[in-house]
């Protein structure tokens, strides 16, 4: 049993390890400039297609520019993009749902119906609609995905707050008279982060698909910046001749965010199993 | 039960209203809207004909009452992109989203269903393992990616299916099987943890004391309660369905609401925009409210909290 999911906890965290090692040294790790093109060097294929160069590895985009240092790039913005989003929405979700959950009451009710409404507004359109109506750039992608993307932060944070209220160690702190922040920063905080996360792992697989699909769409990072989604939209043109310019970006969002989830289902089972030890 | 109905009634007319709001500040707030409507190329003066034209001189406040009171007779205003009733284009159109989204919802069901119950059978074992990294899989998959990849492999390489349009049930196939991707893995863990419980539960202790065979303890007894619960989710991910429709309608060029949503967004047509969210919220608002009137119906447990 532990066995199994171990390994997929390891493959996980060695997957999303490495994106991020990537992402953060794109730098010095690209072989080429990812921005240059070169018109008369267009859509050279990939290391294990004819025609191949052996100065670019994956081959090159529609304008010439190597793919590989493209694909280093856009695991810079898959990550900064899953990493800030979460940030942002776990500060939204986590404050709703502690509040929710310690006051309870009237209190709890409007948080539960914050949940409620932010769950029936169709996520992807009006990602898209923001975007549009504010001009797309990073921050705004950042800033509009964590304004909407909290509500599984809140829902884990009001429940396990519920249950850690109840226990005795917090009804002791209550009793030796500590103050009320105390207690939420020192008692109850720090005994929900484990469940967290597990959401944050879940979100932050979401919020890369998410940026990918407004930028397919055209609505989420701008061009030139290479982003995986962008990547794909560009290629999609071409990609009937030569399908690997949607294949390359396309495998490579999916093996990070199953790598995100891997690590995501491995947390948890580690969390579950030491709770009934 | 009549005062658990009222309650959830009313929390989700609050919902309804509060998307409105919600809609209506979405495209006040982003900027002038008379500007955007203008276009590039427009003076001051057009900008300020346009604006006297749409209404939008007028007090904010104004504006927005006179919105939510023609929203709620179902007048949502006129598109400035297609020249015709927002509700009209809506309609025209929903039909092409609702198959979109009921074909995706069969789809992930024939696979979410058995698969999950043969796992609940295999509980911890290779079986059970294979079937949750296939969840784990399908949960990775960018949509609008797997989209493109059956229009290359079934679309040009096979020539199967149609590549995109709308014209006949061919082209929902390939639409379909994408959109059940993004709710399966759900509805796969719901299946397979609900049959665990059902499973270890005294009726089918019961059940096997009786003598009943294994076929009929598993698919007439433990099935059937494992499956209440997923019908009630498999409403509320049909909501989620609708919504998600957006990308996978714009990859298949499929002229569905999402479609039009799409091409509204891009074409600056807010009326639209703010047809479509408020719509696709309603539609969800009532799909999670019959999902707890379900719930409510099967367990009395839950009326009374």
């Amino acid at each position: 049993m532990t066995g199994w999911r171990n390994w997929g906890l390891w493959l996980g965290a060695l997957i999303v390890g490495t994106t991020l090692l990537v992402g953060m040294f794109a730098p010095l790790l690209a072989p080429h400039d990812a921005f240059a093109f070169n018109l008369s060097n267009r859509l050279v294929p990939p290391f294990w297609m004819e025609g191949s160069k052996p100065e670019h590895f994956l081959g090159t985009d529609q304008l010439g520019r190597d793919y590989l240092s493209r694909l280093i790039y856009g695991a810079r913005i898959s990550m900064l993009i899953g990493v800030t989003t979460v940030i942002t929405s776990a500060i939204i979700g986590v404050t709703l749902g502690v509040i929710g959950g310690f006051f309870g009451g009237r209190i709890d009710d409007v948080v539960l119906f914050a949940i409620t409404a932010r769950l029936s507004i169709p996520l992807i359109l009006v990602a898209l609609a923001v975007v549009s109506l504010v001009g797309s750039s990073l921050t705004v992608v950042v800033m509009t995905l964590g304004l909407l993307l909290w509500e599984r932060f809140a829902v884990v944070a009001r429940v396990t707050t519920m249950q850690v209220r109840t226990l005795d160690y917090v009804a002791a702190a209550w009793s030796a008279g500590c103050s009320r922040s105390h207690i939420l920063f020192r008692e109850v905080l720090p005994n929900i982060l484990s469940p967290l996360a597990v959401v944050a792992t879940l979100e932050m697989a979401l919020a890369i698909l998410l940026e990918a699909a407004l930028s397919f769409l055209g609505l989420g990072v701008p061009p030139p910046l290479p982003s995986w989604g962008l990547m794909i939209a560009e290629g999609k043109e071409y990609m009937f001749f030569s399908p690997w310019v949607i294949m390359v970006p396309g495998l490579s969002l999916f093996v990070l965010v199953f790598g995100i989830n891997l690590l995501g289902d491995g947390l948890r089972d580690l969390l579950r199993t030491g709770r009934t030890a | 039960m009549l005062g658990f109905l009222a309650r959830r009634l009313l929390v989700a007319i609050l919902v309804c209203l509060t998307v409105l709001t919600f809609a209506f500040a979405l495209t006040r707030l982003a900027g002038d809207l008379a500007i955007s409507i203008a276009g590039a190329q427009a003076t001051a003066a057009d900008v300020e004909i346009i604006r006297k034209a749409y209404g939008l001189d007028r007090p904010i406040v104004e504006q927005f009452f006179d919105w939510v009171r023609r929203a709620a007779v179902g007048d949502l205003g006129q598109s400035y992109f297609f020249k015709e009733k927002v509700s009209k284009l809506i309609a025209d159109r929903l039909p092409i989203t609702l198959t979109l989204g009921l074909v995706g919802l069969t789809i992930a069901l024939t696979v979410a269903l058995p698969l999950g119950i043969v796992a609940a059978l295999n509980e911890s074992r290779v079986v059970d393992r294979l079937v949750s990294l296939v969840a784990l899989l399908g949960q990775a998959m960018p949509s609008f990616w797997l989209g493109l990849i059956l229009m290359i492999t079934f679309g040009l390489h096979l020539g199967w299916l149609p590549i995109s349009g709308t014209g006949t049930w061919q082209h929902f196939v390939m639409p379909g099987i994408v959109l059940a991707f993004s709710a399966i893995p759900a509805l796969l863990r719901l299946t397979r943890s609900g049959m665990i419980d059902a499973l270890a539960s005294d009726y089918i202790r019961t059940a096997r004391a009786k003598g009943l065979s294994r076929a009929s303890i598993i698919l007439k007894h433990a099935a059937r309660n494992a499956a209440m619960p997923v019908v009630s989710i498999a409403a509320v991910q049909l909501g989620f369905m609708l919504g998600g429709s957006i990308v996978i309608e714009t990859v298949f060029a499929l002229h569905g609401v999402g479609f039009l949503a799409w091409e509204s967004i891009s074409k600056n047509d807010f009326p639209t925009v703010q047809g479509v969210v408020l719509l696709l919220a309603i539609i969800y608002t009532l799909l999670t409210l019959i999902a707890d009137m379900f719930n409510a119906v099967l367990d009395p447990r839950l009326r009374a909290s």
